[in-house]
Formats: C-alpha cells, structure tokens, sequence
C-alpha cells in the first residue's frame, strides 16, 4: 500500500498539463537527439541542462523534462543504428548487429517497430524494478570489488569470438586492437602517461563516439566513395510499415531475458547499459535454436539488446539515487543534475525526499508511455528521413558525424581522429576483419584492466585473488564455457556462410 | 521528406550553437564535463554573481574537459591570456596536477589565482564494523603491518586522496610510505562501496562524498583533515587534535589569465569575495557539504605557491615524479 500512496504522490507532482507538454518535448527531441550519430543520452542531457535553468524550471519541472530526454534518446539510439548502421550512442552498438541486416532486407519499419516495443518492455519492467527494489539492491554494489569486476568483464570478452565475424581469430584480433586503442592516454593506476607522445588531447584517451562514429560511418563514406555509390549500405528498401504482430510475439521471451540481463547489468556501478545490451544479446544468441541467423537479421537479436540497453538505463538510476554511484555516462550527468538542484543522492534520498524519488519516477513511467505513442505511428516518418537518395543521404550522414562530434569534443582534433578511424574501419573491411570486437576493446579496455590492477595491489599480486569469491569464481566457469563451448560445437555444425551484409 | 531531414540537421545546429557560444559578457570555463566539482564552481559562480548584481550580464559557463583540465589551463595561456572577462574554476586537482607537471610542461606561474570560495574538508572513512575506532588506531595498524590496510579514493594514484593518508602517515613519524596500499576508482561513492564491502578497508575522500553515508550509518568517519570540527559535523574529531597535523581541503576557486592588469584582477577577487558572503553560496555550501574556506587575492596565490611545493616534494617521495 505504501507503494501505491508513494506513486500516488509523484505523479500527483509529476501529472500537470504543464509538465505533460513538458514531458511530450522532453521526449521528442530526445528521440532526435537519440537518433543522430554521436549525440546520445549523455550528451544530449548535458546540452539541455543549462537550458533547463535558464528557463527558470523547478526541480520538478527540471526533472520531468530532462528524464524524458534520456529516455527518448534511449529510443531514438537504435533509429539510426537500424536504418544507417550507425549506433546513435553506445549501448545501440549491439542493435546494429540485426537492425541493420533486417533494413537491408526491407524489414525497416518492422525492426523499428520492435525495438521500439522492446525499449519499452525494458524501460518499463526497469523501472518498475526501481520502484520495488531499488534500496533493496542498491546492497548488490557492495557484494562487487574489483576481482568481481574483473571477472565479469573476462565474461564479456570470452563470449565475445562470435560477434560480427565468423572467424574467432579475426575477432581477436580486432578484440586486442580495440584494448591496445584503450590503453591511450593517463594510466590511471600509476598516473603516468601511455602512447600520447605529449599530446594532451589524448591524456583522456580516445573518446569512444569518435571511434565508433569513424569506424561505422565514415568508412561507410569512403566504402561509397570508392563503389560510386553502388552496392553502398547507405539508404534502405522502404517497406510497407505494418505493425507485426507475430513478430512481437515470436520476440517476446527476448524481450523480457533481454530485460532482466539488463537491468542487472544497470545495477552494477559503472558496468551500465553497454554491457546490458552487449550480455542480454550473447545471452539471447546462446539459447537461440537457429544462432547462424544472428548477425544477419534476426528479430531477437534487435529486441533482446534494445530491451537490455533501456532496462539498464534504468538499473543504472539504482546505484546513482542510493549510492550516488553513476552507473553510466548519462546517469553521471543526471547526477549532476541532482547536484545542481541541491538534491544530494545517498542511502537516505528514498527517505529524505520522497517527493524528489517518486516524482521522478512518475516522471519516468509517463516517458515511457509517451514514447510507445510516439514512436510506432512515427515509424513511417522516421523510415522516410532515411530512405532519400543515398547521394543526398550521404552528405548529410558526414555532416552529422562531423557536427555530432564537434559538439561532443569541441575540438577539431577528434575530428581527425575520426576520419583516421573511418580509414582504420575501411581498411578493416577490406580485410573481413570485423569493427565490433575493436569498439567493444575500446569501450571496456580500461575498466578491466584498472579493476585488474586494483586487484593486483589489494592482493599484494596474488593472481589467485581473481578467484577468490563465489560470484567470481561463477562468472569465470561462465566465461570459460563462453569461450570453450563454440570450438566443440562447430565439429557438430557445418561451416557457417559469411553474412549477407560482406558480399559486394 | 525533406523538411524533415532539415529539421534533424538544423536541431544539431542549435544544439552545437547553443554548446558554442553566445552573446555573453563574462565566461566560467569549467576544465570537465559537467557534473563534477569544478562545473559545480562555475555554475554556481555564474548564477550568483548575476543574482547580487556584481555583474551586469549574465555569465556564460563552457566546459572544456580534457586533460585533467590540462586542456582548458592551455587554451586560456595560449589564447585567452589578455582576456580580462574570463575565469576558470580550480580546486586542488588542479595544482596537484600543476605540481606533478600532469599538464605538459606548463607551470601554476603562467596564470594567477583569484581566490577560493569554500573547501570541500578531506576525511578519513570506515565501514561501520570496522576494527578502528580512532585514526590512532590505524596507524598502528599500519605501522606493525603496511599492507594489512588499504585505502580507496576517488583520484588516481598520486591525486590528492591519495595524498591524505600519506601526509597522516608522515605526521605519524612513519616514512616507509610506499608500502601503503591505495586503489584509485571512480568517484569517492565508489570508494565507499569498496570500503562498505570490505574490499579496502578505508576511504579517503572528501566531506561532502560521504554525508549520505554518514547519516545512514554505513560508514564512520576516523578524522576530517581541517584546523577546526566542521560545523554541522562536530561529532567528527579532526586528525590534528588526534595527534596528528595534517591539514588537507579540497577548496573550490578560480585562476584567471596571467596578462590581466592587476585592477581586473582585483575586481574578480572583488566580486569573488562578494559570491563567498553571499546567503546563496553559504546555502549551496550547506547543502553540498562544504565548509566556509575563503582566500581571495594575492593572499591566496602565496597559500596556493606553498601548498604545490609541498605536493612536489611528496610526489617525488613516492616516485610520482622524479
């Protein structure tokens, strides 16, 4: 009963007209701001921040409108993952995998459509998680120190074999290329400086956006250039847009595995929705009957990640309103939003500020409905932008990548990097060796090696310590079989063809 | 179809014109994304200044992240060094990183400090089962065995949570200091769910990382590394009426260009001055847990010239630099 006077309360803050439009705003430049490449949630709250306050908002008022801008751009992520294969921020990288085989095959509208269902069963089911259990498990944080990480992330990379390519080794390879790429910039462990030859632009190390926008776009723009625009991935068959049913409901058990990956993953400071998405789609792939057709158009493999990506997004608010722990980029900033209105999170927010909680997640839940609304019937729209001519298309892609970039970093350096990147990307392709391994090194480098080393200086660097806990020693046998199970398997199954997408 | 896809475009104009600039007479750059102490300066510098009217337009807050605020502390020696409307918020990262030559040879003389508003107080922090009752306590601990005890902080190795215990440890006549184990993560929250789940066994960080925590119980704090209690806080014993001298705060400020005349200079310490009396920051400063720590002027530059010898003469102790 508690819960329900609790929920009464916020959305009875949370419900006016006023925040509705609020919120309907919110949610649809979120949705832009989602969809195009390089600006996503973090970024796009960011922008939005000082907007809010120049506006004069309240807290609520604040609130409502930049929660609704996370979670349109949570939606609007996988728009132009589906239909450019270019994922609008980091966790909408593994949407790609199948969105854009299924846009190829003219099956645009209806990869739209689930994940848009998807991100709403995950959001949706996270967010009622939150609202159940979050000082529950906000404990689950404190069950994890760094030979728990550690092993996790070891259970990311060992699953990792099969993701893009069918050649383990390339995807090694690349894997090892992406964790080299990470090891730029400050050695946080020992403050010292890594391959940046002096330059300060990489101290911080190589933004992820600007590789993953060089990798995926612009050697997208030279593979065009190059091809005089024929057999060019930019622009996808338009399809009728009908709402399909039996899609939906063949998806469905994806959608809620891929939710409750994700929002555990959410939950864990600092792994975050990236993590959520890239482990609700292994997990989805694992325990499909028919694993060859991920990677070339499969509906599961688009609802599974989009439904992890927005359940994380969700899980992640856990940690960062009970610990103050942002489990994200964008969560890092709601922080600071939190900070800024003078609302401190901690254990003693749920009891301190009631009002501030709940209205938030009112806040959340109406977001959530809004975009459901929102972005099936605009399916169509969206699937129009995207199917103009590919020599006008792809002018507008570079420019996009270009600003979204620039706005990001503010410097022309990255700008380069990019294009150095998209070079990287295209030589890549040439090579079958595939981009996803080296973007996920990049992303997750650096998180496990510097769980790796805390580890080695708390046990005075006995390696046994990465072993010495129940929860490690379970993600490890995972991770072991992650690795191990696909070699024995593929005895027992014919050489898979190459993916649809490498023939040119 | 067409409209639409200008309407994508020209959204992502706006976004970036609204990032890039704007008619705005004064500007805060904070050195980070926003978020973290140094954008909380800025904000805050620039909504108060306007409110108690000592400036007449609004003040525009950019964030320049990269480098550890290496790459703003470049952009305002190399381009804006005769450019009297614009400050930078600082804190002690900021001449740590000066006093490990983090920022590519530049050096603290290159840019003058204004002031400092309010100091966010270093502490010493325990899970609430910990063995420790006293910081007394851990360092014997410490003494009869280096390694048995761990420290988490928010910074990296050699950051300034760092330094926290390894000035205790000297004060306590103990110089061994490399053998004391430290684990930098991300952010003091996540020091203590390290140190609450007994991974580490102490967190170093700052006063207003634990107030949540405190209040709920998780943790205990050993020592707040101020001269005085801290008001809100007098439960908290400080390390010096323990026995041991140490003094380290994490204030909260600004530099300005180096090429200014000494007036403009005066009227930012001025209107700096004016911010830290202000009812609106000491509001902010309670909420935020940051006690009252106001320096303005050439008083402050000659705390901030001592305050990096000693951080190079540590540094080099521990191999940081050489």
């Amino acid at each position: 009963m508690d819960l329900l006077n609790n929920l009464a309360l916020g959305f009875s803050i949370a419900l006016s007209p006023y925040t509705l439009v609020l919120a309907v705003i919110g949610c649809f430049v979120g949705t832009i701001i989602g969809a195009l490449p390089g600006l996503g949630p973090s970024n796009g709250v960011a922008l939005l921040i000082p907007i809010s306050f120049s506006m004069g908002f309240d807290a609520i008022s604040a609130l409502v409108l930049l929660t609704s801008v996370y979670y349109g751009a949570m939606y609007g992520g996988r728009i132009s993952s589906i239909l450019l294969n270019i994922p609008g921020d980091e966790p909408a990288m593994m949407t790609t995998l199948d969105g854009y085989p299924m846009a190829r095959q003219g099956k645009a509208g209806e990869a739209l459509v689930v994940s848009g269902v998807a991100s709403f069963v995950g959001a949706f089911l996270a967010t009622v998680g939150l609202m159940l259990m979050a000082p529950w498990l906000a404990r689950v944080a404190f069950k994890f120190g760094p030979a728990e990480y550690f092993a996790l992330y070891m259970l990311a990379f060992c699953t990792l074999g099969g993701v893009g390519s069918n050649n383990q080794a390339k995807s090694a390879m690349a894997a090892c290329l992406g964790l080299g790429i990470a090891m730029i910039g400050l050695d946080k462990t020992t403050n010292m400086q890594r391959f940046t030859f002096g330059n300060m632009h990489l101290f911080d190390g190589i933004d992820f956006l600007v590789a993953i926008v060089g990798l995926f776009a612009v050697s997208e723009v030279f593979h065009f250039i190059e091809t005089h625009g024929k057999n060019s991935a930019i622009g996808v068959k338009l399809g009728k847009v009908l709402i399909p049913w039996k899609m939906l409901n063949d998806t469905k058990g994806a959608m809620l595995r891929g939710s409750g990956i994700g929002f555990l993953a959410g939950i864990l400071p600092g792994a975050g929705a990236s993590l959520g998405s890239f482990l609700a789609y292994m997990g989805e792939k694992s325990i499909s009957r028919d694993k060859d057709s991920f990677g070339k158009g499969n509906p599961n493999g688009v609802a599974a990640p989009e439904a992890g990506n927005n359940a994380a997004a969700g899980g992640a608010l856990i940690p960062m309103l009970t610990l103050g722990v942002p489990g994200s980029g964008t969560t890092a900033v709601l922080l600071a939003l939190l900070l800024t209105l003078n609302i401190t999170p901690g254990p003693l927010l749920f009891t301190e500020r009631p009002d501030v909680v709940w209205s938030l997640i009112a806040a959340l839940l109406i977001a959530n409905v809004m975009l459901l609304i929102m972005n099936v019937p605009m399916v169509k729209v969206f699937v129009r932008i995207l199917s103009v001519p590919s020599y006008i298309l792809l002018p507008g892609v570079t420019m996009i990548a270009f600003v979204g970039i620039y706005s990001l970093t503010g410097s022309s350096f990255d700008m380069m990097l990019m294009v150095a990147f998209g070079v990287l990307g295209y030589v890549c392709r040439k090579l079958d060796i595939p981009t996803v391994p080296i973007i996920l090194g990049i992303l997750l480098g650096n998180a496990m090696e510097d769980n790796m080393r805390r580890a080695m200086i708390l046990s005075d660097g006995d390696w046994t310590y990465l072993f010495s806990s129940p929860i490690a020693i379970s993600f490890w046998i995972a991770a072991v079989l992650g690795f191990i199970a696909p070699i024995f398997l593929r005895r027992f199954l014919k050489k898979p063809p190459l993916p649809t997408t490498d023939e040119d | 179809m067409k409209t639409t896809m200008f309407k994508v475009l020209g959204t992502s104009a706006l976004l970036s014109a609204l990032t890039a600039g704007s008619a705005f007479a004064t500007e805060c750059i904070a050195p980070a994304n926003p978020g973290g102490g140094w954008d909380f300066t800025c904000r805050q510098i620039a909504n108060i200044m306007y409110e108690i009217k000592a400036i007449d337009a609004p003040m525009q807050v950019t964030n320049m992240a990269g480098g550890g605020g290496g790459v703003a502390f470049s952009a305002v020696v190399a381009d804006h060094n005769e450019d009297p409307d614009v400050i930078v918020a600082a804190s002690s990262a900021t001449t740590t990183r000066l006093a490990q030559n983090a920022f590519a040879g530049m050096t603290a003389d290159q840019v003058r400090f204004v002031g400092a508003i309010g100091a966010d107080p270093g502490v010493i922090v325990v899970a609430k089962d910990s063995p420790f009752q006293s910081l007394s306590d851990m360092v014997e601990a410490i003494k009869a065995d280096p390694g048995s005890v761990a420290f988490a902080g928010g910074s990296a190795v050699g950051g300034f949570d760092h330094m926290k215990p390894l000035q205790i440890m000297k004060a306590a006549g103990f110089d061994d200091i490399t053998k004391i184990k430290y684990i930098g993560v991300d952010g003091g929250a996540d020091a203590i769910t390290q140190t609450v789940g007994g991974f580490t066994q102490a967190m170093t960080g700052d006063m207003s990382e634990i107030v949540g925590f405190i209040k709920s119980g998780d943790v205990r704090a050993l020592a707040v590394l101020t001269e005085e209690r801290v008001p809100g806080f007098d439960d908290i014993p400080t390390a010096r009426e323990q026995g041991f001298d140490v003094v380290a705060v994490n204030w909260r400020g600004v530099y300005v260009p180096k090429g200014i005349s000494d007036d403009q200079f005066n009227a930012w310490a001025e209107r700096l001055k004016a911010v830290a009396e202000s009812d609106q920051w000491k509001a902010a400063m309670a909420e935020n847990g940051l006690a009252p720590f106001t320096k303005v002027g050439g008083d402050f530059q000659s705390w901030v010239d001592g305050v990096i010898a000693d951080t190079v003469v540590l540094s080099k102790e521990i191999g940081v630099i050489q």
